[in-house]
Formats: C-alpha cells, structure tokens, sequence
C-alpha cells in the first residue's frame, strides 16, 4: 500500500451504469481508492461522459456533455472511472475541439490525468497487493476499450493475484468483444446476441463460479446471456472482489432468502 | 459495378445466424486464421518496426500519389506496354471489353483481384459475349455458385466441401468428370484438369495487382496456386486491373509490405509464387504475352485522398480485420452485400456506394478496435467507422426514433438535478420490476435488449449519487 505526505485528490466519475445499476462498485471504488492514499470526491453535476452521443455521430451533442464534465473535474489531481470505456472517452475529449483550442487545451488537460480505476491503482498509486479474500475459480473477461486503448490487461490480473484464496482461470478468447457495444447491442441485438452467447460458452468453459471484468456494460450483457440460459456463474466487477465486497448477489443474480 | 445488396444488411444477416453450415466454416477459418498469423508474428521480433516503416512507404506514396502514378505508367510504357485510366467502374469495365474485343477475344482467364470484383468485369465481359473463368481456385467454386466473394484473400471461405462436391458434380458433368468427389485433393485435381485446358484456350488473362512499381513499371501478385503465372503467361493478352492505390516507389519498398502481407494475412512467411510481370514478351523471352495492358482504376479513391479517409487507401487488402472481427465471424462476408466485408468494406462500401446504399455497415460494429490492432498498416478502422457516423448524423440518416431518443438523454444529462430525479425513479422501477429473481424477463420500449437472447439484470433500487449523498460523504 503507498500513501504519499499530500495525498492524491481524486475526483471519481461514477459513470451512468454503475449510478443505476451498481452503486457497490462505486463504493468499492472509493475504498480501493482510499486504501491507495487518495481523498476521494464525487462531483455532484456528473451525469454521462458523452460517449453514447459521440459514437452515434453526435460530435456535437458530446462536445456539449463534454464541457459539463471538464468544469466538474477539471480542478482535481485525478479523475477515476470503474470503467474502461468511460475513462476511455475522457482520454477522446480533444478530439470534440479541434476548432477550440481553449478547450481543447483544458481537455487535454483532463484527459492526460483521466484514468481506469484498476490501471490508476498500480500503475500511478503503485498498489501490488489488496486486502481481500474470495475462495473461488474466477475467470476474467478484458473489455475492448479498456485492454485496447488504455491498456488494461495485467493490472487488475495483478491485484486479484492479492485476493486470498482466488484462483484465476483464463477463458479462450478473453479479448474477443463480448458484443454489448453501447447501442450496438440494441440496435443489432441478434449479432449482439451471438456474440454474447459465444462469449457466456468460453466463461461457462473455464469452470469458473465467477466472471470478473471492469466495464459494467460488458458485465450487464454477459449476465444477461449467463442468466437467460441459467447459468449458476456470478458477474461481478472485479473492483467488488478486489475491495472484499462481495456480500451483494451477482448481476442478475436474485436476493437471498 | 458489381450489384450490392448492403442495404438488406440487416436481413441477411439475421439469415446469416440462422445458417448452421456457415457456421461451422467461419468458426473453422477464423481460428485457422486467428492463430496462424500470432504464429508468424511471434516469429518476426520487428513486426512494430516494420509495420511503421509500411505505413511511412505507404503515406509518402498517397502523398505524391500523382507524381508516382506517373513514374509508373512512363516505367510501363518504356517496357512496351499500355496504361489506360478508368475514373469509375463502367469506364473499368469498357476499357477491359474493348481491349478483348480488339484481341478477338472469346475465351478469358482470370487471376484473383478485387478491383475486377468491385468493377464487376466478369458481367461486362459476359455481356460482350466471352467466356470468363477465373483460375483461383476460391474465385472458380464461387463463380460455379454464381456468388460474390465473401473474403478478400478466401473468397470461398463460407463453402464446406461438401457443399464444394456438390458444385464441382453438377458443373463438370459437361466435360466428362461424372464421378463425384468428395476428398480434397481429389477435388482440387479435378478443378486443375479443367482450368488446365482453359489456360490453354484462353485469348486474354486478366490479373489484379498487389503492388505496382513506380521504378520499374513491374505489377506483383501473390498466389498460392501459381494461377497468376499461367493467367498472365499463356494467352496473347494480359490485362492487370488495379485501383490507383497500389502504387509503390521502388521495388524495395514492395518488399518491405511483402513481409507484413502474408504474415497478416494467411500467417505465411512467403506465398508459394510472388510473381512479378513487367511488360509483354521481348525478342528472346521463351514465353509471356504479346500485348500488356494495365487499367487504373479510381472509383472514388482520389476523393478519399482529400480527408481523414486517406488512411484507408493505405489498405493491402490482407483481410487480417474481417478474420479478427467478431461481427464478420458471426455473420460472415455476404451480409454486406457488396465485395468488401469486414472493418476494411464497412469503411469503403459507404465511401464507393454511397452512405445511403451501405446505412448499416459503419454502425454495425461495436468499435472493439481488434481490426486497428491487426491492421500490419495500422489504418484506425474504428475512428473512420466513426467519422462514417458523423456523416450519416449530419446527413440525417440514422432513425427519427434514434435521433429523438438521444436528444432526450443529452438534454437531461445536462440538467443533473432532473437526471438524478428521472434516474432514481428509473432505478426504482426496475428494482420493483426485477423482484427477488434480481433480472428481467421483458420491459416495454426495450424489446431489443432480449431480442439478443437475454435476460436484464436489476439494479440494486437505489442510485450511487443517492446512496452516495445520504452517506454525506462529500465534504
Ligand atoms: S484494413 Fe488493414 S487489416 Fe484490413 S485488409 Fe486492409 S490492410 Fe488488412
């Protein structure tokens, strides 16, 4: 674990799907944050990074949500995403300003200090190990933004090689698309469908009681298949397991008792 | 132009899941595909090095496009032959007849190349009467199905053999092959006895081009078959049709590119024959035809020069972004409906055809991004898929209901007191609607969503920023 004299202040976007969906993968995102060291802050104004816009053509639609979340992060050290795609997004923003170049410059600025969650905890805050424990065979799905643009691929592998009692079973094909795709997966859902049906066979494959991954989309849209054919494996974001907070059943999973 | 069906995408390839047997052959000829290349890449430690060397060869080239195109056709006029410049595809197709015609053609071979696919030359040749038959084995099981291509580099890729016996049994009855065949070399024997003598027959051969050589006025193909040799040596004529793209400054750098081809493409270090012709027959040469001729095409390639498009012109046609594109595996390449599938045709279809005619390729993609990790000339596939967007956004062309839907996100996404309300009352709903199984069997407005064979998990009930604030947390 590293603290610093003048801990890091680090904004986190919660991103729109962990705000509806997940809200504990958020609070496990500030635990694992505050075990790094950092001050964590929410900014209240935060909605959606403009990714759903951006990727339908809608440059200027994203430019706007762009500049919303620009002034609500701008001012911290870091912002942090439990999420590839969303951090992802952010490091596209001066892409939206080419003809601003005051606004271009501030969305650089953010963008070069806009990371994902599991990469910012070993790559900037150093973290190699985790206070966590889960007795299970997990197996781990790399979501396509984050293992192809930012590079995330070893670090959350790293931190779950922390978790006491966890064993990590790698499925064929883990860095296929799992076909969510944002609106891909509604607006071509029987392409969708099959990718995510390949992909709930190569988890179910492993054996694993868990599939682990650090997008929720991707997440949502695995459990969605795993459950549909009444798979037994858990979906969880790995930032769950990796803060000791697994009490919540999985995506899709129902309540106890 | 060859006929395109890219506007039925959306059908074809719901009938494309549906297909078992095209099943099964995507999934054996992606994996084929997938692990050979690792395998020659693994092996080739300055992959990266030369990858940035291909795109510097390639950049500079679109650059000085014109000024290359020029050394090109002095360098082939100086070996004898004859350049002719087609701005589009019937000019391509008129050119190709006429010089048949003057060659009292009847009889026509033809080596694998996708700028006679995209121009549609068999049809025109057909029309004017001439027999065509292409002599790559791929190309000749399709042209006997009377199907398009459904690969760049295995245009067969989507036929199992049996589907292949079939064909070859009921097309070879005519030249006396009535036995029918079931093994692989006994079917590929079989394709050789007939092509043979159509080699033979043959007036004119027509070729693609891998590169063509500003320097020495040279085209290279590379095959697998030696099929190229034969379509380009025997007969009286040989007509090498290429998009304007091809060019290359020197011989070297075709050599640079002809590292990265095959390994990205089949996982070969080298292709069985790298042929290279360079003009007709001179006094003294023991064979090679009377007449070169070489059609360049542009069909909309020098209007992508003036955009962020360039970079697909950079394309080798290796076909490494449809083998790694989870779409392509799903549906295969005749869903979309023209002759180029995959990222690369998703890119281009729109571009030749039109935004109209190809509406669903730019966003029938999840932007994964695998085909930019595999492209050996690092085109950036997802960004142009984008860019594509864009347009269709400016031009109107996505759904009203599309449209409607995420104008109503973005304005309430900006007003974040409205959004937290709007959301928590969601959450809330769907919580109540989840009930103890935790998931969603259906919810109106959102039929799509379980179209793709799933189920909607439930949210927890209660929205982070909620959670967050009750918790007074923020100081
Ligand atoms: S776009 Fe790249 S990967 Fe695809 S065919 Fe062209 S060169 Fe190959």
């Amino acid at each position: 674990m590293t603290t610093t004299s003048a801990p890091r202040r680090v904004a986190l976007f919660v991103t729109c799907l962990v705000d509806l969906y997940r809200p504990t993968v958020g609070f496990a995102a500030v635990k694992l944050l505050e075990q790094a060291g950092c001050r964590v802050e929410v900014p209240e104004t935060q909605t959606c990074c403009g990714q759903p816009a951006y990727n339908s053509g809608d440059n200027a639609t994203s430019a706007e949500l762009a500049r919303s979340v620009i002034e609500a992060f701008e001012s911290y050290d870091y912002t942090v995403a439990p999420s590839g795609s969303c951090a992802g997004m952010i490091r596209y923003y001066p892409r939206l300003f080419e003809t601003e170049p005051d606004w271009q410059a501030r969305a650089r600025a953010l963008a070069e200090r806009t990371f994902e969650l599991m990469s910012f905890l070993t790559d900037v805050c150093g973290m190699t190990t985790v206070e966590a424990g889960l007795a299970e065979t997990v197996t781990y799905h790399d979501s396509c933004s984050g293992l192809r643009q930012l590079g995330v691929k070893e670090q959350p592998r790293q931190l779950l090689q922390g978790v006491r009692g966890l064993r990590l079973k790698e499925m064929a094909d883990a860095e296929v698309c799992c076909g969510f795709g944002g609106t891909f997966c509604v607006k071509y859902p029987e392409i969708s469908g099959r990718m995510v049906a390949d992909k709930a066979d190569a988890v179910a494959a492993t054996g694993a009681t868990t599939v682990l991954g650090g997008d929720l989309g991707c997440l949502l849209n695995i459990a969605g298949r795993l459950k549909a054919v009444g798979s037994p494996v858990k979906v969880r974001h790995a930032a769950e397991v990796l803060a000791g907070m697994t009490d919540r059943p999985g995506l899709g999973d129902p309540e106890p008792g | 132009m060859t006929q395109a069906r890219s506007h039925e995408f959306r059908t074809r390839a719901v009938q494309a899941l549906r297909d078992e047997t095209l099943k099964s052959a995507l999934a054996r000829a992606k994996d084929g595909f997938v692990l050979k290349r690792r395998q020659a890449l693994d092996a080739l430690p300055e992959y990266e090095a030369l990858r940035d060397r291909a795109v510097a060869i390639k950049n500079h080239t679109l650059e000085y496009l014109d000024h290359y195109l020029e050394r090109y056709e002095e360098a082939v006029i100086r070996q004898g032959g004859h350049v002719h410049w087609a701005e589009n595809a019937e000019e391509a197709c008129r050119i190709v007849v006429e010089i048949c015609r003057q060659a009292g053609a009847r009889s026509v071979t033809k080596g694998k190349s996708m700028v006679g696919e995209e121009v549609g030359v068999n049809d025109a040749l057909e029309a004017a009467g001439m027999e065509v038959v292409e002599t790559d084995l791929g190309e000749y099981i399709i042209q006997l199905a009377n199907e398009p291509p459904s690969h760049i580099i295995a245009p067969a890729v989507h036929k199992t053999r049996g589907q292949i016996s079939d064909l070859f049994h009921k097309h070879h009855a005519r030249y006396g092959l009535t036995e029918k065949l079931v093994e692989v070399p006994d079917l590929v024997n079989e394709a050789r006895q007939v092509l043979r003598q159509k080699y033979l027959d043959a007036d004119v051969g027509i070729t693609g081009a891998n590169f063509l050589i500003a320097e020495t006025g040279s085209n290279i193909i590379v095959t697998n078959e030696g099929n190229g040799d034969l379509t380009n040596t025997l007969p009286k004529v040989h007509i090498v049709t290429a998009g304007i793209e091809k060019v290359v400054p020197t011989l070297e750098d075709a050599t640079t590119l002809l590292r990265l081809l095959p390994r990205s493409a089949t996982g070969q270090q080298i292709t069985s024959y790298t042929t290279l012709s360079t003009g007709p027959r001179r006094p003294g040469d023991p064979d090679g035809p009377e007449a070169y001729h070489v059609v360049l095409v542009d069909n909309g390639r020098s209007a992508m020069l003036r955009d962020e498009f360039r970079e697909m012109l950079r394309c080798i046609r290796c076909g490494a972004c449809m083998n790694h594109c989870p779409v392509y595996g799903a549906v295969g390449g005749h869903a979309y409906g023209w002759v180029y599938p995959g990222p690369m045709g998703s890119v281009l279809t729109p571009l030749t055809l039109g935004l109209r005619e190809a509406k669903d390729l730019p966003n029938a993609c999840t932007l994964n991004g695998r085909c930019a990790d595999v492209c050996p000339v690092r085109i950036p596939l997802p960004d142009l898929l984008r860019s594509l967007r864009h347009r269709q956004f400016q031009h109107q062309l996505g759904t009203r209901r599309a449209r409607w839907a995420l104008r109503l996100w973005a304005w309430l996404a900006q007003r974040p007191g409205l959004y937290r309300r709007v959301t928590t009352l969601q959450v809330r709903t769907l919580r109540l609607l989840g009930g103890r199984r935790g998931r969603l069997r259906f919810l109106p407005l959102a039929g799509a969503w379980f179209r793709g064979g799933r189920v909607l998990p439930a949210p927890e009930g209660e929205t982070f920023m909620r959670a967050w604030r009750r918790r007074g947390k923020n100081p």
